[in-house]
């Protein structure tokens, strides 16, 4: 699948741009990541064209940007913010991002709703951060989002995906929407598992820019999910409880 | 021997002026300030001579250039050696963990060993200690340069004295984008509070996934609070958001701070390449050198060096980019 509002992305990756030691070591790990999809955060750069220097480079990167709404905490900021990217950037493509919880970072459930609503009826595609529940991603359709981005664990934790069970739920309840890990992801096993259970992409930043080397971290995050989805497209086999031998034994030559 | 102006008098254009005039060369500074000032970026530095924090988070050339600082200031200013102290909340221990792996020159210290060497940092039980981090007043470091280069015959000029000099090397940080299109302004804000109650010696990091903070003292109970990273060229005011956080960082230090005053609050402009080292570039009878980003203090002497060598010895070294004239 692997098509957002009509657009096919080559690559499952979609990397974010905070963090990063420095502008080149960004570019140099989104060039190595193979990443189609770059996310940038709006809201605290300001408006006036104050982060301009800085939203040029993103451009410069040539691939398409999500612009996210991230430290946004309500409906209003968020749908303020949402009006700035697509000025900035020139895209009705915006990640939905409402904090509910200063700590884990938790979405507010309800006010994403709310907030996609307004902005799909408005002519935004709209990408929300949502947690793994299976009702609020039946609202955030209803809403208008052609596609829902569960989270694997909370923001720049790194954990990986804390309740695997809950994303395959997601994904065989929602079989024609495309469906992005978002956030949680540390390790390159962890994007790989994502994409095994049949997610069309991974959304990261911290495990790449906050890596110890970004870059060599990036082309790690490139591969596991390449592998992951390979892996899920070869239709694996199913876990058994017993041994299956891969040779009959019976008719063996018996070797002494 | 040949006449040198230099545009700045910030951090970069006193260090450079000063490593000229040291090699002998017939220096001017301009600066529309007159002196150095609350329109340069380094007025407003945190002054924490740290190349091995530092190191946590930029390229291997910050740590090793940086490592030169200390000496070069202790000739022009009084440095205080008391080393740098990092802690971080329980919760926030994988953060420590972190950056004790990625630095080096450091010895872990438990609760014990901080309140030997902070006694009122407030409930934190696992810190690293950076003994050999050192740090200074930016201003007064500025000052002395200053006065130091006025005893050598050299005075900031508020406008060029002289006929046309032979080179000029431009310092004027974010102010040069105009002959730079590759800076870039990363905004920085800052606090300068008085907590005559509160009494740490020396600069405390405390870590965080999201608010990173530090804290510099400056004597007397005045302590510089620092600073936030925002990718923005906004250098109007600070908003209410860092605001926030920067106190209330400061407050889970030791509380005792929310008693502070507010003395000053602090916004600007570091000026930064795309890779945030410095760079000396010759274009013509131009020498540019700027892109200290948040290292002003920390590797002007070497980017001092880096101006002198290309100028008098016409020799490249590392800061130096060298293919820029041909581009």
């Amino acid at each position: 699948m692997r098509t957002f509002y009509g657009t096919t992305l080559a690559n499952p990756l979609m990397l974010g741009t905070a963090r990063y030691p420095s502008p080149k070591v960004l570019e140099a790990a989104f060039r190595e990541s193979g990443a189609a999809v770059a996310t940038v955060s709006l809201r605290r750069e300001g408006a006036d064209g104050a982060g301009q220097a800085f939203w040029q480079l993103i451009r410069d990167l040539g691939v398409l940007v999500l612009p996210n709404t991230a430290g946004c905490h309500t409906v209003k900021e968020a749908v303020t913010t949402a009006h700035m990217a697509r000025e900035v950037f020139d895209t009705p493509w915006i990640k939905l991002e409402l904090i509910g919880h200063t700590d884990s970072l938790q979405p507010d459930v309800f006010q994403l709703v709310e907030a996609a609503k307004i902005l799909s009826d408005e002519g935004f595609q709209v990408f929300p951060y949502t947690t793994d529940d299976l009702i609020v991603g039946e609202r955030l359709l209803a809403a208008g989002c052609e596609v829902l981005m569960p989270w694997g664990a909370p923001i720049g934790s790194g954990r990986g995906l804390s309740n695997p069970y809950a994303l395959r739920a997601m994904r065989a309840e929602f079989p024609d929407t495309p469906l992005v890990v978002d956030a949680g992801i540390g390790l390159p096993s962890h994007a790989a598992a994502a994409m095994e259970l049949g997610y069309d992409a991974v959304l990261l930043n911290t495990a790449v820019a906050r890596a110890g080397d970004p870059v060599a971290m990036a082309c790690a995050m490139r591969e596991a999910a390449e592998a992951g989805a390979r892996g899920f497209a070869a239709d694996p086999i199913e876990a058994r409880d017993m041994a299956e031998p891969s040779t009959p034994v019976i008719g063996k030559a018996f070797l002494a | 021997m040949s006449r040198i102006r230099i545009l700045g008098a910030g951090v970069a254009g006193l260090a450079v002026a000063t490593e000229l005039v040291s090699r002998g060369a017939e220096v001017e500074v301009v600066d529309p300030g007159g002196g150095p000032t609350a329109a340069s970026c380094s007025w407003w530095a945190g002054g924490m001579l740290a190349p091995f924090c530092e190191y946590e988070n930029a390229e291997e050339a910050v740590l090793r250039l940086g490592q030169a600082a200390k000496h070069w200031w202790g000739r022009v200013t009084q440095v205080t050696e008391a080393g740098t102290l990092v802690v971080a909340h329980r919760r926030d221990l994988a953060d420590l963990r972190q950056f004790a792996h990625r630095t080096e020159r450091f010895h872990s210290v438990d609760a014990d060993g901080i309140r030997k060497l902070e006694p009122e940092l407030f409930g934190f039980d696992h810190g690293l200690f950076f003994e050999s981090e050192a740090h200074l007043s930016p201003r007064r470091a500025l000052e002395d340069l200053t006065t130091k280069l006025s005893s050598q015959g050299v005075f900031i000029e508020t406008t060029p004295a002289r006929s046309e000099p032979d080179l000029t090397v431009d310092c004027r940080g974010f102010a040069a984008r105009d002959a730079l299109p590759d800076l870039r302004g990363v905004k920085g804000e800052m606090l300068v509070i008085r907590a005559p109650d509160v009494s740490i010696k020396r600069p405390v990091r405390l870590l965080h996934p999201r608010i990173p903070l530090y804290i510099v003292p400056r004597g007397d109970g005045v302590y510089m609070l620092g600073a936030t990273m925002i990718e923005s060229e906004d250098r109007g005011r600070i908003t209410a958001r860092s605001m926030l956080e920067l106190l209330s960082s400061a407050y889970a230090l030791n509380p005792a701070f929310g008693e502070a005053e507010v003395l000053e609050i602090g916004v600007d402009l570091r000026p930064a390449f795309p890779d945030n080292l410095p760079k000396v570039r010759r274009r013509g009878d131009t020498i540019y050198a700027n892109g200290l980003y948040r290292h002003g203090f920390l590797l002007a002497p070497a980017l001092a060096m880096a101006v002198a060598e290309l100028a008098l010895n016409d020799k490249v070294t590392e800061l130096v980019d060298a293919d820029y004239a041909e581009r």
